[in-house]
């Protein structure tokens, strides 16, 4: 492939990865700014995904629902698993004044052998051949959005082979954008990151705000299982590839800022789309380079802009410390 | 008295476990839990030789998570500096044959531990010189250092037709020291006395020596530790070095164990760095704690195995490992209420005692 028609191909490709990390990314920002560090982001992916997959596994077994009304439903219902796992997160860290590592850990470690398990019990069951991966048929792709598609260069580029997951993707990031910066509840939110004890004695309740932070980062991280999955595979293996912990290093590569973190997402997304398919790019399969080295292009590439963009960390301030109302 | 909250964690992580199996199978449950409990006493003194053969790399990347822990940086890059004193182990052991046999083995995990501290400075360098997170870069480290292993397994000690290492040579295998006749299993090897031995020198090191308390020291507090005129930089770097080279150590350790386990050529991140953040927090980051702690994870790791032979499923163990770590971030609560629980009583005592008096 060359030209525009690799350059549309490498567009759409970067929109799979990119997407999930985006999303994740941005649920570990709202927990963070609430003021607790979330690094079971991982484990809440392959929550979400299980949960959603299993939906649509049982859907497309059971019903005639399909298409994209079916994968709208599964969205729902990875945000709801999502957010109700994250709330052993939140217990222990706000209720619990729990170290807040510690917790996440343990949610990450549980979340694989609990999806292997559900994944047995539920292929064992359902089609009689017990394995840990639950197979869907993919019916979401989009080939061109109406109209939209047909659009000079833009079209190929954004609206065709793309899943309405993505439009959902970048809605979800304006409106994270509005929520913190252009309400009450986002100044709140951030408050409580920054200086709760400020927080609490101008009346915010800090529990409540942090509850919240740390709900909506399961809601989104759960959606972000399913839209990893979705288009990169046809069964759910009971993981996520490691994409938590890349979101949580978009998130610190992105500075806690919802348009970097896009920005970090994308950078991120281009760079793994590159390494990915560089067989079919045909400047880069020409050159004497395995395709073990482009595998760490992306890592390096991070590892570079790193150490030129870090110099000030605009880390939350209190995130990661439990909220003690007697402290001064 | 600090070992409290942690029992009662493993209490109510076994409770759980239960649940689950009476859930699964009502019938086996009771069967199920004992076989849990009795995790490696299960095949006796032999059943104990894997517990101990499971534990040793586990307990490297624990020391190694705990370490860094305790001097205030979050290493979740061991994984990477494990694959890479893995390789580094198996390079020595299978290209230089040269070597005197006696000390082959020795030169091997040296170069494990050189390789893991190397892989663990950049992030210390980053994170001290140009404030780059720690976590951000390693958890990139885990993934470069996956695939540079990879090319680099291909390019130099590559079994084409399994598509992993090739074996070591026999000296370079750790010594059994006539273990493997304490405990009669066949991948017993001395790997976990070397373990102990890094448990104790890190003791030391943190809890005996001015270095060790500058660390710490830096930690707890940064800018104090400045303040003190302790160079935080260097000693970051420092911190994040030894802590690599603890959890190289360890993946010497696991492919010298003369087991017949290989390095693989795969995509997937060593789950061993994973465990060790595990192990450390368990064993709540202190060095003695955390042999335990990596016994412990393995014992009932060898009780899951067994758990088979019920039909259930060898996944269950994890879930219980998840919720005793889960049960154990609740450790300050608990300690707290223990702590008032005590003193109360004490007060009471107190309160008591001038009425004994009275009455005499």
């Amino acid at each position: 492939m060359r030209g525009l028609e690799l350059l549309y191909f490498l567009g759409q490709q970067m929109m799979y990865f990119s997407m999930p990390l985006l999303i994740v990314a941005l649920g570990g920002l709202f927990s963070e700014r609430s003021g607790v560090v979330n690094i079971a982001l991982e484990g809440i992916m392959v929550i979400g995904a299980l949960a959603s997959v299993l939906f649509i596994f049982l859907m497309q077994q059971f019903t005639s629902v399909s298409g994209n009304i079916l994968l709208l439903m599964a969205l729902g219902i990875a945000a709801l698993s999502g957010l109700l796992y994250s709330l052993f997160h939140a217990y222990a860290a706000i209720n619990m004044k729990a170290n807040q590592v510690i917790s996440g850990t343990a949610l990450n470690l549980a979340a694989t052998p609990f999806a292997i398990f559900i994944g047995r019990l539920a292929t064992g069951t359902v089609i009689g051949r017990t394995v840990q991966q639950i197979p869907f048929k993919n019916q979401f792709r989009i080939s061109k959005v109406p109209f939209l598609g047909d659009i000079p260069y833009l079209g190929p580029l954004l609206f065709q082979n793309a899943y309405i997951t993505t439009y959902i993707c970048l809605l979800i990031l304006v409106f994270a954008w509005i929520v913190l910066y252009r309400t009450r509840f986002g100044l709140r939110l951030r408050a409580c990151g920054e200086h709760p004890q400020a927080a609490d004695s101008v009346g915010i309740n800090v529990y409540k705000m942090r509850y919240a932070g740390v709900m909506i980062s399961g809601a989104l991280a759960g959606i972000g299982g399913l839209v990893f999955v979705i288009p990169t595979s046809t069964n759910f293996n009971a993981s996520v590839a490691g994409y938590g912990f890349l979101a949580l290093a978009v998130l610190i590569f992105g500075q806690w800022n919802p348009w970097k973190v896009f920005a970090a997402a994308i950078f991120f997304g281009f760079m793994k789309t590159v390494s990915a398919s560089s067989s079919s790019i045909s400047i880069l399969s020409g050159l004497p380079i395995s395709s073990e080295v482009y595998k760490m292009i992306p890592y390096i590439a991070t590892l570079i802009v790193l150490v030129f963009s870090s110099k000030n960390s605009q880390a939350p301030k209190a995130a990661g410390e439990p909220y003690d109302q007697g402290a001064r | 008295m600090s070992v409290i909250p942690s029992l009662l964690a493993i209490v109510a992580g076994f409770l759980l476990g239960f649940l689950i199996l009476l859930v699964v199978n009502p019938n086996q449950a009771l069967d199920g839990i004992g076989i849990i409990l009795k995790g490696g006493l299960n095949k006796g003194l032999a059943g104990m030789g894997q517990v101990l053969y499971f534990a040793t790399p586990i307990i490297m990347t624990g020391l190694a998570v705990g370490f860094a822990f305790k001097t205030g940086l979050f290493n979740i890059g061991a994984s990477g500096q494990f694959t890479m004193g893995a390789f580094a182990a198996i390079y020595v052991g299978v290209t230089m044959k040269g070597l005197h046999p006696s000390i082959h083995w020795l030169v091997a995990v040296l170069a494990a531990m050189l390789a893991g501290a190397v892989w663990g400075f950049l992030p210390g360098l980053l994170k001290a010189y140009r404030n780059v997170n720690e976590v951000i870069t390693s958890i990139m480290m885990n993934y470069i250092g996956m695939s540079a292993v990879n090319i680099m397994i291909r390019a130099t000690v590559y079994n084409k037709l399994k598509n992993e290492s090739l074996p070591v040579a026999a000296a370079a295998n750790i010594p059994k020291w006539g273990l493997n006749q304490l405990f009669p299993y066949s991948s017993m090897n001395g790997g976990i006395l070397i373990a102990i031995l890094c448990v104790f020198i890190i003791y030391i090191v943190l809890e005996k020596t001015t270095f060790g308390y500058e660390l710490k020291a830096c930690g707890f507090n940064k800018d104090a530790g400045l303040y003190a005129g302790i160079n935080a930089k260097r000693n970051m770097v420092y911190s994040m070095m030894i802590s690599g080279a603890l959890a190289g150590i360890g993946g010497g350790l696991l492919y010298l164990s003369g087991s017949g386990k290989y390095m693989k050529v795969i995509d997937i991140i060593a789950t061993e760095g994973f465990d060790g953040i595990s192990v450390s927090l368990l064993g709540m980051s202190h060095p003695i704690a955390i042999l335990f702690a990596g016994i412990f994870i393995a014992y009932i790791k060898v009780g899951g195995f067994n758990l088979q032979l019920l039909n259930y499923d060898q996944e269950i163990i994890n879930i219980i490992t998840a919720a005793i770590i889960y049960f154990s971030a609740f450790a300050l609560l608990f300690r707290s209420r223990i702590q008032a629980f005590l003193t109360r009583r004490e007060q009471t005592k107190t309160d008591e005692e001038p009425e004994v008096g009275e009455s005499q």
